[in-house]
């Protein structure tokens, strides 16, 4: 027990006394070189922003964390789906897998705007750009995880002479939970992105205001110091949002007794 | 006239009958050539041969995964795969134990019974009786990860045996546990088979192994493949752990190994 206690110091004292220091470093320099507050506000600058904004910063954290879920819920509906008719025929994988794989590759800032312009400026248009940047890796991890299916168990379910959807629900699904908890795992953070760079193209129009609208807004009054606290929170936004999506992830796994990241691998 | 009778009579008894079977995956060498072999019901056979002379193959051949490229090859009376292996009650052990990780030993053994949607009464019962048959009953909820090496093949052996199969292929299936693992279940096997007396077809390249289980060695030649020696083993069934010391078991290995040396290993 004292023991585990001193692990758990061992990891969190030495970056919690570095943070300390740089902080101290920040607000020291800040002062120092009278750094003028548009360009650098120091901490205590910044955490009086974040609490004279605070009504205003809670209530963009919740809309930007409610157009990231939602992207990031239907990208992982969607990406599991297109992963399934991509698991059941190679010639639709074939001819769309790699137009999946383009879509990562096009810029998101790029197509913001046009999502936008297609659904509206507001929540919906932030859900599309949320969900277009966390359906990609829920593509990948999904098919992977349902196409690389140890040869040995395939053979031993033909043996038995199973059935296509005895395949799929008793061998390839479980064996994809694996690949598919790592996928939600990259697509919940990139969902924040997304809901962020969303808010950035859509924030006009709405009557509430996400935190990439605050931050664009707060940069373009040169209120560095509120732009700097927006920006924390959308950190603490992803973070939270990750830790949850894991710690799920974690518990579906050790529960079903599959090993982490697994990737069964074709002998 | 009277040479092909005696052959319809031998196809119609043996359970497994391959002649002038051969296969070619696409491009390459062949992997296996001008097989000939009967197998009668309830015969223990083991196939020696060094490593990639397309054992392996051979056995996929007969669980209907491979198809022949030239020649015929029947189970049960039948060149259709699935129709085989459903009349021989087929099972297969594999190299490795092959098991579902998130399934309990439970529910591991009681995936054959699923697939072929045995009624759901019956499958507890025969999950049951097989789980005490290989001794893991009191581990029956546990995982295969919690589980070691060789436990974890007592599960796959007890999954192959839940169907109560008629004809029972085994691929390796000790080849990568230690040494007294893999004579205890050697024994285990060989009780098994004399209460139960299925179709053994055993592939293995440890010669000991395959003269300590089986009734006939079939040892093969270095690829292409082909049946080089066809070499009986009369011991008595069950056969116990001082066979290995017997004068006549050595004298048996030493045969094995003679004829595979022969084949230019």
């Amino acid at each position: 027990m004292t023991r585990a206690i001193a692990g758990l110091l061992e990891a969190v004292l030495p970056p919690l006394v570095f943070f300390a220091i740089v902080l101290a470093a920040w607000q020291a320099a800040t002062t120092l070189w009278e750094i003028p507050v548009y360009l650098v506000p120091g901490p205590q600058r910044v955490l009086d922003a974040a609490h004279e904004h605070s009504a205003e910063l809670l209530s963009a954290m919740r809309l930007t964390g409610a157009g990231a879920l939602g992207g990031f819920g239907l990208g992982l509906l969607a990406g599991t789906a297109l992963g399934l008719v991509f698991s059941q025929s190679r010639m639709i994988e074939r001819s769309i897998y790699p137009y999946a794989i383009f879509l990562q590759t096009v810029p998101i800032v790029a197509i913001a705007p046009v999502l936008i312009m297609w659904f509206g400026n507001g929540f919906g248009g932030v859900v599309a750009v949320s969900f277009i940047l966390s359906l990609f890796p829920v593509i990948t991890n999904a098919t992977a995880g349902l196409t690389t299916v140890d040869v040995n168990l395939l053979e031993l379910f033909q043996i038995n002479n199973a059935s296509r959807a005895q395949v799929l629900f008793k061998l390839r699904l479980p064996n994809a939970l694996g690949h598919l908890v790592t996928g939600a795992k990259i697509s919940c953070g990139l969902s924040v992105i997304g809901a962020i760079v969303g808010e950035m193209s859509a924030g006009f129009g709405t009557q509430s205001f996400g935190l990439g609208y605050l931050i664009t807004a707060a940069t373009g009054k040169l209120d560095t110091a509120y732009a700097f606290a927006a920006v924390i929170c959308s950190t603490l936004l992803s973070l939270a949002i990750f830790a949850t999506v894991s710690l799920i992830g974690a518990t579906i796994l050790t529960r079903l007794h599959i090993a982490p990241r697994s990737s069964t691998t074709n002998p | 006239m009277v040479a092909e009778e005696t052959a319809k009579l031998i196809s119609g008894q043996a359970l497994v009958h391959a002649r002038g079977v051969g296969v070619t995956y696409k491009g390459a060498i062949p992997a296996l050539a001008e097989i000939d072999f009967d197998i009668l019901p309830g015969q223990f056979v083991s196939i020696v041969g060094p490593s990639g002379c397309g054992k392996s193959t051979l056995l996929r051949l007969i669980a209907g995964l491979v198809r022949p490229t030239t020649g015929k090859l029947s189970v049960a009376g039948t060149r259709l795969a699935v129709e085989g292996r459903k009349a021989s009650r087929l099972s297969f052990v594999f190299q490795d134990a092959t098991l579902l990780p998130w399934r309990s030993v439970r529910d591991n053994v009681r995936l054959p019974l699923e697939l072929q949607q045995t009624p759901r009464q019956q499958r507890d019962i025969a999950v049951s009786q097989v789980l005490s048959l290989v001794g893991l009953s009191e581990f029956e909820f546990r995982y295969p990860n919690e589980l070691s090496g060789g436990m974890r093949m007592r599960v796959s052996l007890a999954r192959a045996l839940v169907t109560e199969p008629e004809l029972l292929l085994m691929d390796e299936p000790f080849g990568a546990l230690d040494d007294i693992t893999r004579q205890m279940l050697n024994e285990e096997l060989t009780n098994l088979w004399t209460q139960r007396r299925w179709t053994g077809i055993f592939v293995t390249h440890n010669i000991s192994e395959a003269v300590f289980l089986s009734e006939r060695v079939l040892v093969m030649s270095p690829r292409p493949g082909r049946i080089v020696g066809d070499i009986r083993v009369p011991f008595a069934a069950p056969r116990r752990h001082d066979l290995r010391s017997q004068s006549d078991f050595g004298r048996l290995i030493g045969e094995v190994s003679a004829c595979l040396r022969r084949t230019g290993t």
